[in-house]
């Protein structure tokens, strides 16, 4: 099924990606051509198939439900582009 | 000194015990070959001060008869992947800017915890999406094999840059990652031997996420034995991945023990894809027979989704990339783009941030998550992601390993394929099917083409038996006897 601008538009902002106005109609004939070619998987009959969330064929390992680390809030901050009072910080969200 | 950078990571491990060298002269060899490398742009950062400091404290372990063990003093490229405490670690991405990781990856610590010494990280695709290393924001990677008609050529990708350093003699091996071919199909293009473990070997821990269902570390070297002594060091459990698995690290490199007698080894027909050039054709028939010579039986198997593996694995990896990449937001790392609210800084920084192919690949997912979608193309892929696992778990009950082709041609020139995704998604034919089904691949260069650019003979094998892998590996290796030298070397 092609994909229209205002279909771009809307999974742009659901990606919360800034694409340009201009920029839409190059993206759209990309996603259409892409999905287009995707869609020869409804070839495959997968009737009663179970879908396949992890390859590895074994449980998931369980560790210790223990607190390991804390007490680093000065490293977890380290790479933020803006900190105030040991916190990130963002734009105002609440008005 | 450039003799040092020369040797295999073997018999440089043979030459530091035997005091032939030091760890601090085979650094300064390679710190010094990086240096004249940079025309390459294989490496995104250099660290010859860590290197250096790295080096002088194996030779005092070694002087002090404490020396770790194989790799220790053995300088190595890091694909700028994986996370590196204090030293810039980018995934080749503008949105990862100035990002320096409080912690190692387990990979690289466990690889610092053998001793090895780190030269710098490596490029690659932005966030390894990628089979050419054209996508990094720190400018392509060009491969150290020039063709016949004198044109550069991509080293492959996205381990572009690891691949690159290791056949250019500026590091004796390097990490890569691998989601859909990201270790095998450049080790492939530069004429390295490069292994995809099966998925669960080593830790994901620490290292930028793509593709999670998918992505898995893996060594990069010149020889089998280097791989097999890097994975050593690389794999084994981890508790802060839960997807590691909790399975014994054999001695690798004891597996080489150059017999395949009475080993079957499944050559399966759907890889005779059409259009397959005769000389990739002839040189996989060329590697059964190396096989056969050595008393391995060739066995015709089929795995019939072979031709689905592609669109499933950009749905699948497309999906979680998308997922994934949500936590680069401007908030906690990285590059941050003002907006006047919080959604406008992000779509501003994310807008800013993401190259083209990860922005198409990012809404590719979105959409199919997206309500009305999912059914339709994402649990449809997974669904027939279980059907071409099964197609391989069908062919193990009858052979051992498998034997095929990397890629569909050897690599590209930098004009090529770049205007059509899909055609350069192509490059992974062979390759993805084997991400999908988490099975460990290896990489062995075998021969090269009309125009003398190399290519490699890819050998699979089943879930967590690297060793038969790297057994036939190694055969194969002895058998080709590749001696051709990129053209930066000659």
């Amino acid at each position: 099924m092609p994909l229209d601008q205002d279909t771009v538009k809307t999974i742009a902002f659901l990606a919360r990606i800034k694409v340009p106005p201009e920029a839409r109609a190059g993206l759209a004939n990309e996603l259409s051509r892409i999905i287009g070619w995707a869609e020869q998987l409804n070839e495959v009959d997968t009737e009663g198939v179970e879908p396949m969330t992890s390859v590895a064929e074994m449980s998931l390992f369980r560790r210790a439900d223990e607190v390991t680390d804390g007490n680093c809030r000065e490293r977890v901050l380290l790479n933020a582009p803006e900190v105030a009072a040991g916190c990130f910080a963002v734009p105002k969200v609440v008005e | 000194m450039g003799a040092l950078a020369d040797l295999t990571i073997a018999r440089a491990a043979a030459g530091l015990s035997a005091g032939e060298f030091t760890a601090a002269e085979l650094t300064e060899a390679h710190i010094a070959a990086m240096e004249a490398g940079r025309g390459l742009n294989a490496f995104i950062t250099e660290t010859p001060e860590i290197a250096r400091t790295q080096a002088k404290e194996s030779d005092a372990r070694r002087a002090a008869g404490k020396a770790k063990g194989p790799l220790d003093g053995i300088p190595i490229g890091i694909k700028d992947l994986f996370c590196t405490e204090g030293v810039l670690t980018t995934a080749a991405s503008h949105i990862l800017d100035g990002f320096k990781p409080a912690y190692d990856s387990t990979v690289t610590r466990q690889l610092r915890d053998a001793g090895t010494v780190m030269l710098g990280k490596t490029n690659l695709d932005e966030f390894a999406m990628g089979s050419g290393n054209l996508t990094s924001h720190y400018g392509p990677v060009i491969s150290p094999w020039k063709a016949a008609d004198g044109k550069d050529r991509v080293p492959g990708g996205s381990s572009g840059g690891s691949a690159a350093a290791v056949a250019a003699h500026l590091a004796l091996g390097a990490t890569g990652t691998d989601t859909g071919g990201s270790i095998r199909q450049p080790a492939s293009y530069c004429g390295i031997v490069g292994l995809k473990p099966t998925y669960g070997r080593c830790s994901r821990w620490g290292i930028v996420a793509y593709a999670s269902s998918l992505d898995q570390a893996g060594p990069m070297a010149r020889t089998v034995e280097d791989v097999a002594l890097l994975l050593r060091a690389m794999a084994g459990h981890d508790a802060k991945d839960s997807t590691s698995a909790p399975i014994a690290v054999p001695d690798f490199a004891a597996a080489l023990t150059g017999n395949i007698r009475g080993l079957k080894i499944g050559i399966p027909e759907e890889y005779r894809v059409p259009g397959m050039p005769k000389e990739i054709e002839a040189l996989w028939s060329q590697g059964m027979a190396w096989l056969k010579e050595a008393g391995a039986e060739p066995v015709a198997v089929s795995l019939p989704h072979t031709k689905y593996a592609l669109a499933t694995y950009y749905i699948i990896a497309s999906a979680e990339a998308s997922s994934n990449l949500a936590r680069y937001d401007g908030v906690r790392y990285g590059l941050r783009v003002p907006g006047d609210s919080l959604d406008e800084m992000y779509e501003n920084t994310r807008g800013a941030g993401f190259g083209a192919e990860t922005r198409l690949r990012i809404l590719m997912g979105t959409y199919v998550l997206s309500a009305g979608y999912y059914d339709a193309y994402y649990l449809k892929a997974q669904r027939v992601r279980t059907l071409i696992a099964r197609d391989f778990r069908n062919a193990f009950e009858k052979v051992d390993a498998l034997l095929m082709p990397t890629a569909p041609s050897a690599a590209f020139a930098f004009d090529e394929k770049t205007d059509d995704p899909v055609a350069m998604y192509l490059n992974d034919v062979f390759t993805v099917p084997i991400s999908l089904a988490g099975l460990p691949a290896m990489v062995v260069p075998a021969g090269l083409d009309a125009q003398g650019l190399p290519l490699g003979l890819q050998i699979v094998g089943k879930p967590f038996d690297e060793e038969t892998v790297l057994k036939v590996g190694g055969v194969m290796e002895e058998a080709a006897g590749c001696t051709a030298k990129p053209s930066f070397l000659r």
